[in-house]
C-alpha cells in the first residue's frame, strides 16, 4: 500500500507546466506560496471560510487551502499572477485600482480570481448575481461596494473588448 | 500531522482493497471541505488519504424518469446544481445543494460529503430524506442500500462500516403534482452553517388543492436529521389552510430536539424549526401550482 | 501656533482628485510582499504553544523530549527573557508596563488567557516545529477563569493577579481586585441637574467582546546575526513602535534592531502590539537563522487582543425643549489580561458630542482572563456611544422632537468643554447633522411596510497627533519622492504624494512614495489614530516646505536678488519684483547641481491642532419578526472629513467602517465556554459582513477644514464604525417596538426580545 509520504507533482500553471516537490500533507496554498514561491495567493484562515486563497482549478474557482497539493498534478491553474498579460493588466485588475476596490489589498487576489472565474462563466451579471458569486471573499476594509462596482465595470469592459 | 501517503484509486475495487488495508488510517477525501479542515485541526488524524475523484461509478449522474436520479458520491455541487433534471425534478434537493458554502466551496464538496460527514445540519440531508433517497455503499462484502433516514446516525456518525464508501444517492422519480422544497436559517445571508433546517415534500391529490401524500424533515434540531411523521399526517387529507399549515408547524417544534450552542439557543431553534417547516410547505405547494 | 485658514479650500489643484494609487499595480498583480511573504533558503518554521487553559499556575516546563527530536534547532521559554521592571511604558497608542509586556509574549509565572503563549520552537519544518511544541511537557495548576468583566467585578471573583489593587480616584484601595483602572469626569451639579430635568432615562447596556478581524494573520520574521544586529520582517502598524516593544521587551538598544514594514493586510488597531516579533527573534538568536512565525486564525482570534466587552448604565436627564441638562454614566469595560486604560478612553467619548452642564462619569477597566484588549477602530468609543444614541433617541420619541433636531439641541461647538475638560476647537458636528437631515436619504419617507423604519445616530472620535517625520527630495528633473515612516495600510502613500505635489506645483504621479524602514526615517508613531493624513501629511508639508525654502535660495542666486524677493505661488518661483519669468520647480532643479547642490527638505513633527471627527449614519432597515433577522434596505453615512485629499480613499474608510460597525451591531461576538475558552474562534462562526450582508453604503463628505492643519485635515479612519450600533439599533427598536439593549442584536436576541413583547411599531 506504501507509496511514500513526499511526491513530484506537475501542474499547469498560468499557461506554464510547473514541476514541484511536495510533502502530501502539503496544501495547494502552501505548494503554490512556500515551493512554487508564487506568494500572490494569500492566506487568511485556512479552512474555507475567507477565499484570500482562491484559485482557479480545472475551470472551477476553489480555495486552495481546502485543496491537496498532491491533487494538483496534471491540474490547470489560474492564480492571480497570470491575470495579466505581460503587461495588459485584465480589466478586472485596471477596475479595481480606478474604483479604488482595495485598501489593504490582500483580499484583492482572491477576490480577482473568483471574480474572474465569475465573468468567464457569465459576461453578464447583475449585481445580486455578483454578490451571491463573490460572498466567500471576505473583505475588512472597503464594505464591497467598490469592488462590485469594479467588477460591473469590467464585465461590460470585457464585453467590448477582444479579450 | 505524521506524514501522510496519498493514493488516488482509478478503480472501486483498488478503492475498497487500500480501504480494507487501512482501516481507521484512512482519511477518505471527496471535496476535502470537510475533511480538510479537521485533518488540519487535528479532529482527524490518519496515515493515508484516499482521493475517490477518479472513481468512474462515484461520477454517475443521471436521470430517468423511470428510476429516478442517480447522483454519484463526488460528483461535485457545482456540477449537480446545474443538472437540468435535478433543477427540474428535485428543485428542493438542488436548494440545499446549493447553499453549501461559497461559491469555492461549490466547486469541490459533494452532497456525497454532506452526506458522510454526518453533520445534521448538512443541507441535503433532510431532502433527500423527505425524497426516500437511499444511499448505495460498497465495501469489502459487496454492495448495500440504506435510506436515506438512516444513514446518520449521530453527531459526525453514519453506518459506513471501517472499509466501506459511499458510491452514490438514488433518489426516486417524483409522483406527478409534486414539488420539494428546503430552507435553512443562518444569521448572515451566505457561509454560516445552519441554525435550522427543513425540507418538505408534497403530493396534491387530482383536485389540485387535497394533499395527497406529505413528508417534512428538519435539520440542526437534534442529534441527527428528523423525519417529523407528524408533520406529514397533519397535511395529508386536507387543504392547506392556515390551521394546516399551523398544525404541521407545530409538529416540527414538538419533534425537535435541539440544543444550545455558538449556532443558537435551543429554543430559538426549536422555534424556526416550525417557521421553516411552515415556509417550505408553502414552497412546495406553489411549485406545484406552478407546474 | 496660529490656526491655518485654507483660502484655496475647495480648489486645490491635486487634493480632491483620485490618482491611481502608486503601489496599486502591485497589489493587484500579487506583486506586493506582505509579512507572510518573505521567503529565506535557510529559514526555520516557528511554532508557539500555548496554553490550553484560560487561568492556570504554570508549575514547570519541560522541553527535553523536545529538544531531542530530529529537525528541532531551538525552544525558548520566558527564561530566555530578561527580567524586566515593574514599569510603564508608551507603546503605540497606549500604556503598558514593562513586566506584563514581557509576561504577555511569553508567560512567566501564570498562564493568564487561553492561547497564552508559553514555549516556541524553531524547527526545518512547520509540522516538526508543531510535534515538537506538542511534546514539550507543562504542568499546570489550573485555576478557575473569568471572562465577562462584570462577572469579574463581583465579590469573590477570581483574581488575575495578587497585587493590583485599584486606584480610585487618587486613592490606592488595599484589597486586591481586577480592576486596574477607575477614572472619573465630574461637572456640575448632577443631582440639581436632574431635579430640573422633565424626562429622565435610566438604562443598562451591555456589548460583546469582538475582533477587528482583519483577513491577514500576524506574521514575524527575525534574523539575528552574530555581531548582536537584528532585523525583524513583519506586517505592522508601526515599525518604530514595534522596535520601541521589541527592543524594551529584548532589552536592547534601539539601534541593534531594524524593522522592516512589510505590506500589511489590515490592522484597525490589532496590528500595533507586538506578539510574534520577540520570539523570533530569540530563536533566530539561538539558531543563527532566520526565523518565520505565521499565526493560525483561530491564533489570531483567542491570543491578539480585541475590542472590550463592555457593561454600561446610562442616565440622562432632558428638559421639554430636548435640552440636554444631566447625565450619570457607570462603565465597565474589559480589560483582557494585563492592565490597560482603553476605559478612560471611553470615557474621553461617552458625552463628547454633547454639550452639558451637569455630568459624572465612572468607567472601570476590569481585568478578564482574555487577550490584554488592543485598539479597534476608534477604541472603545462604540461601546459608550451606542448607549447613549439609544437613550437619545427614547427622549426623541418621548418629547416628540425629529432625532437630528434634538442633537442639533444639544450638539457641541467649538468653546464647549468635552466632559473630561478639553475645549472644542473648530469641529464639524453641527454641519454633519445638518448635512444628515438636508441629505436626499432623510427626507426621503421612512419605509413603512411592517416590521421596516428608519434609525439614527451619531459618531465620534478624537483623532490622534503623535510624531512622525518626513523627508521631500528633489529629483535632477524636478520629480521629487517623498519618504515617510507611515506604513500605508488604506492607501496613504498616495496621499502623502498628494499632499508633497500639492506643496510643490507637482502632478501626484510625478511624486514617488516610499515606506520607510527604522534605519531610513526619522521617528514615526503608528499609522492608527486616524493619525497619518494628519500627523504625517503634516510632516509632508513641512519637509516639501523646507525644499522650498531651500529652492527660494537657489533661484535667488540665478536671479541675482535676495530669497526675500521671491515668492512661491501656483506652482512657480515669482519674483515680487518684476523681470523674471516663472520658474517650476522642474525648471529649476536641474540647476540646482551648479546653485549648491541637492535639495532634501525634511521635518519631524509632534502636532497639536488634531481635528476631531464627527458622524452621522442613516439606516433603514427590515426585521423578519419570525426569525429576527434584520435586512439593511438602506444606509448612509455623513461625515467631517475636513479636507477629502484623496476622495476615493476617505469614501472607502467611511464605507469599511460603517460595515465593520454593522458586523458589530447584527452578529460578531465572542462567545466562550464557562472554562473560558472562546468557541467561535473561526471565519465562520465568527460572523463578519460578506458581500450578501451590506448594502451598498452612500456617503457624504462635509468638509470643515480643520484650522489645525495646513491641508484642512481631520482624520477619517475610526469616526465610521461609532454610529452604526446606535443607528441599527433605533432602526430596529422603531420598527418592532422592542429595544434590544445588548450587542450583537443577533437573529435570537430580536426574535427574543420580540417573542416576550408583542410588536408594537413605534410611530416614525
Amino acid at each position: 500500500m506504501s507509496n511514500g509520504t513526499k511526491r513530484i507533482i506537475t501542474a499547469t500553471i498560468n499557461g506554464n507546466e510547473t514541476t514541484m516537490a511536495i510533502d502530501n500533507r502539503m496544501s495547494l496554498l502552501q505548494a503554490l506560496r512556500d515551493v512554487a514561491g508564487m506568494t500572490g495567493t494569500k492566506e487568511g484562515c485556512l479552512t474555507g471560510d475567507c477565499g484570500a486563497c482562491s484559485v482557479i482549478l480545472n475551470g472551477r474557482v476553489v480555495d486552495s487551502c481546502l485543496v491537496m497539493a498532491a491533487e494538483a498534478d496534471g491540474a490547470q491553474l489560474e492564480t492571480v499572477e497570470g491575470m495579466a498579460r505581460g503587461q495588459e493588466l485584465h480589466p478586472l485588475q485596471t477596475q479595481f485600482l480606478e474604483h479604488a476596490a482595495l485598501q489593504c489589498g490582500i483580499c484583492t487576489p482572491g477576490f480577482l480570481v473568483a471574480a474572474k472565474a465569475l465573468l468567464d462563466r457569465n459576461p453578464n451579471p447583475t449585481e445580486e448575481e455578483i454578490r451571491y458569486w463573490l460572498a466567500g471573499n471576505l473583505c475588512r476594509c472597503t464594505g464591497y461596494r467598490t469592488i462590485i462596482e469594479a467588477v460591473q465595470d469590467a464585465a461590460a469592459e470585457l464585453k467590448t473588448s477582444a479579450r | 500531522m505524521k506524514p501522510l501517503e496519498f493514493h488516488a484509486p482509478t478503480t472501486l475495487d483498488e478503492a475498497i482493497g487500500l480501504l480494507a488495508a487501512g482501516g481507521q488510517d484512512v482519511g477518505i477525501l471527496g471535496g476535502g471541505t470537510d475533511l480538510i479542515i479537521q485533518y488540519r485541526a487535528g479532529r482527524r488524524a490518519f496515515g493515508h488519504m484516499l482521493d475517490v475523484k477518479k472513481i468512474p461509478e462515484l461520477n454517475v449522474l443521471s436521470y430517468d424518469d423511470a428510476t429516478g436520479l442517480r447522483l454519484g458520491a463526488a460528483v461535485c455541487c457545482d456540477a449537480f446544481t446545474e443538472y437540468a433534471p435535478a433543477l427540474k425534478h428535485y428543485p428542493g434537493l438542488v436548494e440545499g445543494a446549493e447553499l453549501i458554502g461559497s461559491t469555492q466551496i461549490q466547486s469541490r464538496a459533494t452532497v456525497g460529503g454532506n452526506v458522510c460527514n454526518g453533520s445534521p445540519a448538512a443541507d441535503t440531508i433532510c431532502s433527500l430524506i423527505v425524497l426516500g433517497a437511499t444511499c448505495v455503499v460498497a465495501g469489502p462484502g459487496g454492495t448495500r442500500e440504506v435510506a436515506a433516514k438512516d444513514f446518520m446516525t449521530g453527531p459526525g456518525q453514519t453506518v459506513l462500516q471501517p472499509g466501506e464508501l459511499l458510491v452514490e444517492l438514488r433518489v426516486p422519480p417524483r409522483p406527478a403534482r409534486s414539488a420539494d422544497a428546503y430552507l435553512r436559517f443562518i444569521p448572515r445571508n451566505e457561509m454560516d452553517i445552519a441554525v435550522a433546517g427543513a425540507a418538505t415534500t408534497l403530493t396534491l391529490a387530482e383536485d389540485g388543492t387535497t394533499v395527497q401524500d406529505a413528508r417534512v424533515a428538519i435539520g440542526a434540531v437534534g442529534p441527527t436529521p428528523i423525519l417529523v411523521e407528524a408533520a406529514g399526517a397533519a397535511l395529508v387529507g386536507r387543504k392547506l389552510d392556515a390551521a394546516a399549515l399551523d398544525a404541521a408547524a407545530k409538529a416540527s417544534e414538538a419533534a425537535a430536539n435541539p440544543i444550545s450552542d455558538v449556532r443558537g439557543t435551543a429554543e430559538f431553534r426549536r422555534h424556526l424549526a416550525g417557521v421553516l417547516t411552515r415556509r417550505t410547505i408553502e414552497i412546495a405547494a406553489h411549485r406545484i401550482q406552478q407546474g | 501656533m496660529e490656526p491655518f485658514t485654507h483660502p484655496r479650500h475647495g480648489k486645490y489643484d491635486v487634493i480632491g482628485t483620485r490618482p491611481i494609487r502608486h503601489d496599486g499595480e502591485d497589489k493587484v498583480t500579487g506583486r506586493a510582499q506582505y509579512g507572510a511573504d518573505i521567503h529565506f533558503p535557510d529559514q526555520l518554521h516557528g511554532y508557539v504553544l500555548r496554553s490550553p487553559h484560560a487561568h492556570a499556575r504554570i508549575l514547570s516546563i519541560d522541553t527535553r523530549k523536545a529538544e531531542a527530536m530530529p529537525g528541532v534547532k531551538a525552544i525558548v521559554t520566558s527564561k530566555d527573557l530578561p527580567r524586566l521592571p515593574d514599569k510603564i511604558i508608551e507603546s503605540g497608542e497606549g500604556v503598558e508596563n514593562q513586566k506584563y509586556m514581557s509576561d504577555r509574549i511569553l508567560a512567566s509565572d501564570k498562564a493568564l488567557f487561553k492561547g497564552h503563549p508559553i514555549a516556541a520552537v524553531a524547527a526545518t519544518d512547520p509540522w516538526t516545529a508543531e510535534e515538537a511544541a506538542n511534546a514539550i511537557e507543562v504542568q499546570y495548576e489550573v485555576l478557575e477563569a473569568v471572562t465577562d468583566p462584570v462577572e469579574a467585578l463581583r465579590e469573590g471573583a477570581p483574581l488575575l493577579f495578587d497585587r493590583i489593587t485599584t486606584t480610585t480616584l487618587g486613592q490606592k484601595e488595599v484589597k486586591a481586585t481586577n480592576v486596574c483602572l477607575h477614572t472619573r469626569h465630574q461637572r456640575g451639579d448632577l443631582a440639581a441637574g436632574f431635579a430640573e430635568a422633565d424626562e429622565v432615562f435610566e438604562r443598562e447596556f451591555k456589548t460583546a467582546t469582538v475582533h477587528q478581524g482583519y483577513i491577514e494573520p500576524q506574521n514575524a520574521t527575525a534574523l539575528a546575526r552574530s555581531d548582536g544586529h537584528i532585523t525583524v520582517w513583519t506586517s505592522t502598524q508601526g515599525a518604530f513602535p514595534a522596535r520601541d516593544q521589541i527592543a524594551t521587551v529584548l532589552k536592547k538598544d534601539l539601534s541593534k534592531i531594524r524593522v522592516i514594514p512589510m505590506e500589511i493586510g489590515g490592522g484597525f488597531g490589532g496590528k500595533i502590539p507586538i506578539y510574534l516579533e520577540p520570539v523570533a527573534v530569540l530563536l533566530s538568536e539561538k539558531t543563527g537563522h532566520p526565523v518565520k512565525l505565521v499565526m493560525s486564525r483561530a491564533d489570531v482570534f483567542q491570543t491578539t487582543g480585541p475590542a472590550s466587552a463592555t457593561a454600561a448604565k446610562i442616565k440622562l436627564g432632558f428638559k421639554k425643549d430636548g435640552t440636554l441638562v444631566a447625565a450619570d454614566v457607570w462603565m465597565a469595560y474589559e480589560a483582557g489580561a494585563f492592565p490597560g486604560n482603553w476605559g478612560a478612553t471611553g470615557a474621553m467619548c461617552v458625552l463628547a458630542p454633547y454639550r452639558l452642564p451637569n455630568l459624572q462619569i465612572d468607567v472601570l477597566d476590569v481585568l478578564t482572563n482574555t487577550p490584554k484588549v488592543a485598539a479597534y477602530r476608534a477604541p472603545s468609543s462604540p461601546q459608550a456611544l451606542w448607549g447613549v444614541e439609544s437613550v437619545m433617541d427614547e427622549a426623541a420619541l418621548k418629547l416628540g422632537m425629529d432625532p437630528i433636531d434634538l442633537r442639533l439641541k444639544n450638539a457641541a461647538v467649538e468653546g464647549d468643554q468635552r466632559p473630561d475638560g478639553y475645549t472644542w476647537p473648530r469641529i464639524g458636528l453641527v454641519e454633519t447633522l445638518q448635512a444628515a437631515k438636508a441629505s436626499e436619504h432623510y427626507r426621503s419617507p421612512p419605509p413603512n411596510k411592517p416590521n421596516q423604519a428608519r434609525g439614527v445616530a451619531v459618531g465620534y472620535w478624537h483623532n490622534a497627533g503623535l510624531q512622525s517625520s518626513a523627508t521631500v527630495a528633489i529629483n535632477m528633473d524636478g520629480t521629487a519622492s517623498v519618504v515617510t515612516g507611515s506604513v500605508d495600510i488604506g492607501g496613504s502613500r498616495a496621499s502623502m504624494a498628494i499632499m508633497a505635489a500639492e506643496t510643490l506645483g507637482l502632478k501626484a504621479e510625478e511624486v514617488r512614495p516610499l515606506v520607510a524602514d527604522t534605519d531610513s526615517i526619522g521617528h514615526t508613531d503608528v499609522t492608527g489614530g486616524s493619525r497619518t493624513t494628519f500627523a504625517t501629511g503634516y510632516a509632508v508639508y513641512l519637509a516639501a516646505q523646507d525644499a522650498v525654502e531651500q529652492m527660494k535660495h537657489r533661484v535667488a542666486k540665478l536671479w541675482d536678488c535676495k530669497p526675500d524677493d521671491i515668492a512661491f505661488e501656483g506652482g512657480a518661483f515669482r519674483s515680487k519684483q518684476n523681470g523674471h519669468e516663472p520658474m517650476t520647480v522642474r525648471k529649476l532643479a536641474p540647476q540646482l547641481p551648479r546653485t549648491g547642490g541637492p535639495v532634501q527638505g525634511q521635518a519631524s513633527i509632534l502636532p497639536k491642532g488634531v481635528g476631531a471627527g464627527f458622524g452621522c449614519h442613516i439606516a433603514d432597515i427590515e426585521v423578519d419578526s419570525e426569525t429576527g433577522k434584520v435586512t439593511i434596505l438602506r444606509y448612509t453615512a455623513v461625515q467631517d472629513v475636513g479636507t477629502a485629499i484623496h476622495p476615493a480613499y476617505v469614501e472607502g474608510q467611511i464605507s469599511g467602517g460603517a460595515t465593520q460597525g454593522i458586523g458589530w451591531a447584527l452578529n460578531e461576538e465572542y462567545v466562550h465556554s464557562d472554562k473560558g475558552e472562546m468557541l467561535n474562534a473561526g471565519f465562520l462562526d465568527y460572523r463578519m459582513p460578506t458581500a450578501l450582508d451590506v448594502p451598498n453604503i452612500d456617503t457624504i463628505l462635509v468638509e470643515v477644514p480643520n484650522p489645525g492643519h495646513p491641508y484642512g485635515v481631520r482624520g477619517v479612519g475610526e469616526t465610521p464604525i461609532v454610529p452604526p450600533m446606535g443607528a441599527m439599533h433605533n432602526a430596529i427598536a422603531r420598527a418592532i417596538g422592542v429595544r434590544v439593549r445588548e450587542l450583537p442584536m443577533s437573529p435570537p436576541r430580536v426574535q427574543a426580545a420580540l417573542a416576550h413583547q408583542p410588536a408594537k411599531p413605534i410611530p416614525a
